[in-house]
């Protein structure tokens, strides 16, 4: 009998993946696959009924979980817990992680559970096996600053910090540094703390001194604490920003400058705006020369070409005696706009209508139409169809004023946004209409034929 | 003189204050400062909840305490016949005859340990005799209600030669030889058992080893002998249902009987008994015990399909009157004959019938002959006997097969969801753990402790009220009552507007009918044919899932036993028209 029933097995996977293959191209998902690893992984032999109850149970908690059930979930993890004792090491081993998630997951929103529930919880899961006592000691620390509870916190970072299991794997010093790192994090709320209180106090005050000496004291442990972590690649942006903003508060500009440098620079971290962002940010504090702004934000274009430091962007492009930056100031302007999020702003379109202007004046209609050329196709139904012309008249009339200078010197006045803007009897901005008009006449690239 | 043992016991002295605690002899605490002796003896402490008289039976020293891990010595076979006995027990409370545990179930028992030459036999396996001789000396024991006390009883003789230090050491050797002794001794490393390592290693030809699910084989063969009122079906479900010790039958053990190593994978079970293992476990057995033909199954027997029958009519809510026609369905097929159902395990083909599968198989052929189960004939049916069912509000109602489908779906799908709930929550692992060797016997406890204490802080966070209740044993699993909608009873509804008068007899007013199966399986694999649903009518598949959910079988085992029967009622037609997809069969 039993033959049989494997039989029909083996037939039924053939069949499903014959399937697999004919549809593995559209990207459908196929629920049966997960199954069929399972009974893959266990080399053909018979499952037993206690896996099946943990993993029936498993998939009853996420169901729970998903519908936010925490009273059946609850109830389902007092099953679970058995895969603590499971006989396949593999399964046991993998189990403190599942738990800890589904555990945490539950006592977070579970109305009969507490503080005190959770942080037991967690107190028995940090001690299941070694692999997980500093990942979960730091989602507990994020759990306990969640709820205000900044001592507590405080006294877990601590103790994971110097919680020591043999040798270290590389995982786990990566941990460790994160681990001192938020408390360098926390270090910087305290110092920030103190500085506001400087801020209110005289420097003639008799505290004065004394909270200056106590800031001095954190940011030294701090700059100890965050120093390993950001050198370590990774994304760091709340350690980065903090590290910075006491090395500068004590005039350590070249220790700042150097930090936010490797941040941005070093290649074995991976691609993040921020970096960018901040040592644009801090450059321009610094009130470095042009070209250095330029060349951070040239890196930050191609990483977030809508990003809004964009236009800061033009704006320093187009000042610039170079060439080729100025060609740059268009393109930079084009690709901000190529953005749904961004077909609204006025500065943009601003910004677009004066420089199409002022290039075409000075004779570079070769730029124009290179950037043109790639979104003639779909900028008219993007930005210039009859119902934008509508809606942007009713809703702000000096965008529209804007987008139909822009529209008209690049699709000609016969274009249906120029039209209908044209057409509009206002009189407040008659005479603005009445000057894109003729500007639209004497610059417009799309009608020398008309 | 053990320091160690006494090291749990932390009171102070009360003549010097001190925690410093050794062990007499005689198991008694006394001081190592002022050698005060207490009243406190160790075994007091260690099992506080074992009735008196054997703590005094323990402190005389009638047991041997073991170094490695203090308990009885006990051989795998003894954990067997404690699985049995509580069994047994079991049975008994839910109503099975005393005659099954005294007589039947001991018979069976004891011819097992013999032909697997374990006891009653020339040359046991054991060198130390003590099971056999014992047994032989003492008939009265066949008494099984004192077995616990029993097992310690023919124990004891034993025992108390070598146990105790008191007698001369030419006496101890005597039924003792070393070579015994030094091997339980190393055996005690891996196993409580005292041959749990040979246990398992061992691999003899012809001889059927006890395990756990054999247990529950043994159980049916002697409900079978005595024709109690429980099929294998129900008897696997008073297993899942916790009625029957199966899982955790080692935790009833005496509290001496230690278990590690390799007793745990003889002992520890994780998986719930299948129906159609134990089904040829049972065969197994009965063919390794040599029995003779049980005792035969006629009319008056509740396995005999006519009861059976009634029995699954009643409780998948269908109509009395269909009674009749199983039980033609049965004349007609000669299943209902004592030579077919009597279990003859020294017949040449030794088999037996799955009595609960066979009744069930009997009642979906009905259900064809009258519905056809085309996914047609059965809702144009349903709309006669409806429109008959509103006009005729005062005469007993016409069976409607629509509304029969909707109660029963509702219903099944209610018990099925339910099951897989229970499934989800059941806890597999025992109070006290298993372990390997006493090297991972901290870890294991350790483990233990963790998830007792992760259970019991999650079982703050649900209601007070257990959502799992147990069940109260019943062979029935729904309850249909008249007057709630939801629980229709069908029972009483007539079958007159799917059968008409034809002469004298009715007959169904379906003339049609569709074998489940037109191929037979001819080959020397053991199955008979294959059942992918896709392939069949709805109905059908509704009715094979819910009868299969009932037994807790395969649907295919179902499908299978459908057919065979099919094959029985419709000879005829096989042999001619073996490849046309529908026959048309005339009147029975």
């Amino acid at each position: 009998m039993s033959d049989f029933s494997e039989e029909l097995v083996r037939s039924k996977t053939e069949d499903e993946q014959e399937e697999s293959c004919m549809f593995s191209g559209t990207g459908m998902s196929f629920p049966w696959l997960q199954k069929h690893i399972e009974t893959v992984a266990t080399g053909g032999k018979k499952e037993k009924d206690f896996a099946q109850t943990t993993s029936a149970c498993l998939s009853f908690i996420q169901e729970a979980l998903l519908k936010h059930q925490w009273q059946q979930a609850a109830e389902y993890m007092h099953s679970y817990f058995q895969i603590l004792e499971d006989s396949d090491s593999y399964k046991r081993q993998a189990a403190p992680e599942i738990i800890w998630k589904l555990g945490s997951e539950i006592l977070f929103y579970h109305p009969k559970s507490n503080m005190e529930t959770f942080n037991t919880f967690a107190d028995r899961m940090k001690n299941i096996g070694v692999m997980n006592y500093l990942k979960i000691s730091l989602q507990h620390v994020l759990y306990l600053l969640h709820h205000g509870m900044f001592e507590d916190a405080n006294r877990n970072l601590s103790h994971a910090e110097t919680w020591r299991y043999g040798e270290k794997s590389a995982s786990q010093e990566v941990l460790i540094n994160l681990i001192q790192a938020y408390k360098g994090l926390l270090q910087y709320y305290t110092w920030s703390k103190n500085k506001m209180e400087l801020s209110r106090l005289d420097k003639e005050d008799y505290a004065y001194n004394t909270a200056f000496q106590n800031m001095l004291n954190h940011s030294g442990k701090m700059s100890v604490n965050l120093c390993t972590l950001i050198q370590t690649p990774g994304v760091w942006d709340p350690f980065v920003k903090s590290y910075v903003e006491m090395l500068e508060f004590y005039g350590d500009r070249d220790k700042a400058r150097e930090v936010l440098t490797n941040y941005a620079y070093d290649e074995k971290f991976p691609s993040n705006p921020n970096a960018h962002i901040y040592l644009y940010n801090f450059l321009k504090r610094e009130k470095a020369p042009r070209e250095k702004l330029i060349s951070v934000l040239k890196i930050l274009y191609q990483i977030v070409p809508s990003h809004k430091l964009m236009l800061e962007f033009h704006r320093l492009l187009r000042k610039s005696e170079k060439e080729d930056h100025r060609k740059l100031a268009l393109e930079v302007l084009f690709g901000v706009l190529d953005f749904a999020g961004c077909t609204k702003n006025i500065t943009a379109w601003k910004y677009l209508a004066k420089y199409l202007r002022q290039t075409l004046m000075e004779n570079h209609l070769a730029w124009v139409q290179e950037e043109w050329n790639s979104r003639k196709n779909w900028w008219p139904g993007f930005h210039f169809s009859f119902f934008w012309a509508k809606t942007n008249w009713k809703e702000d009339k000096a965008l529209a004023c804007e987008k139909a200078l822009v529209a008209g010197i690049l699709l000609g006045k016969g274009c249906r946004y120029f039209r209908y803007i044209s057409k509009q009897d206002d009189q407040v901005i008659k005479k603005k209409i009445k000057r894109i008009k003729k500007s639209v006449k004497k610059y417009s690239i799309a009608n020398p034929g008309l | 003189m053990d320091l160690e043992e006494a090291k749990e016991f932390k009171e102070r002295c009360t003549q010097c204050a001190a925690v410093s605690w050794g062990l007499t002899d005689e198991g008694k605490y006394y001081c190592t400062s002022c050698h005060n002796v207490t009243e406190r003896s160790k075994e007091v402490i260690n099992t506080g909840d074992i009735p008196n008289t054997k703590i005094q039976a323990i402190n005389r020293g009638l047991k041997r305490k073991r170094k490695f891990e203090k308990g009885w010595d006990w051989y795998v076979c003894e954990g067997f016949q404690q699985i049995l006995y509580q069994q047994a027990e079991a049975l008994k409370t839910l109503g099975v005859g005393p005659e099954l545990k005294n007589e039947v179930l001991h018979n069976f028992w004891k011819r097992y340990l013999q032909k697997s030459k374990q006891a009653y036999c020339k040359n046991p396996v054991y060198t130390s005799k003590r099971k056999a001789t014992v047994l032989e000396d003492n008939p009265s024991h066949s008494d099984w209600d004192s077995e616990p006390d029993l097992l310690s009883d023919f124990s004891c003789p034993s025992f108390v030669e070598s146990g105790t230090d008191s007698k001369p050491d030419g006496h101890t050797q005597k039924p003792f030889p070393i070579s015994r002794t030094s091997q339980s001794e190393t055996a005690s490393i891996c196993s409580g058992s005292l041959d749990g390592v040979t246990y398992s290693l061992q691999k003899e030809k012809g001889i059927v080893k006890m395990t756990v699910p054999r247990t529950l084989a043994l159980c049916y063969l002697s409900l079978l002998w005595q024709r109690e009122t429980i099929t294998l079906s129900d008897l696997l479900r008073l297993v899942e249902e916790g009625h029957i010790p199966y899982i955790h039958a080692f935790q009833r053990f005496p509290e001496e009987m230690k278990l590690y190593g390799r007793d745990k994978g003889i002992f520890a079970i994780e998986s719930w008994p299948t129906y159609e293992d134990i089904y040829k476990k049972t065969i197994e057995i009965a063919k390794f015990l040599d029995l003779p033909r049980f005792p035969d199954i006629t009319e008056d027997c509740y396995l005999h399909p006519n009861i059976l029958c009634m029995k699954y009519l009643m409780e998948v809510n269908l109509p009395d009157e269909m009674n009749d026609l199983t039980c033609q369905v049965v004349k007609m097929t000669g299943i209902g004959e004592v030579d077919f159902l009597t279990f003859d395990p020294i017949a040449k083909m030794a088999k037996t019938v799955k009595y609960d599968v066979q009744a069930v198989a009997i009642i979906v052929i009905v259900l064809k002959l009258l519905f056809l189960l085309d996914d047609n004939l059965e809702w144009t049916l349903s709309n006669i006997a409806e429109k008959y069912n509103e006009k005729n509000k005062e005469d007993k109602p016409w069976f409607d097969f629509r509304k029969w489908y909707q109660v029963m779906k509702r219903s099944i799908d209610e018990k099925k969801q339910k099951w897989e709930e229970a499934r989800a929550k059941y806890l597999w692992k025992s109070e006290k753990p298993l372990y390997h060797s006493s090297i991972d016997k901290g870890v294991v406890y350790k483990r233990r402790e963790m998830v007792v204490n992760l259970q019991k802080q999650f079982s703050t966070l649900v209601d007070s009220v257990p959502t799992v209740e147990k069940k109260r044993p019943s062979s029935f699993q729904f309850n249909w009552t008249e007057g709630d909608s939801t629980r229709t009873c069908f029972h009483g509804h007539g079958l007159q507007g799917i059968l008409k008068k034809k002469g004298q007899s009715l007959t169904t007013k379906n003339s049609l009918y569709w074998l489940s199966t037109q191929k037979f399986c001819r080959s020397y694999c053991k199955h008979v044919t294959t059942y992918e649903e896709s392939n069949f009518s709805r109905s059908y598949q509704f009715i094979i899932n819910l009868f299969s959910f009932l037994l807790r079988i395969k649907t295919s085992s179902l499908h299978e036993e459908v057919s065979l029967i099919e094959k029985r009622l419709f000879k005829a037609k096989y042999s001619k028209t073996k490849k046309k997809s529908r026959s048309r069969k005339g009147r029975k």
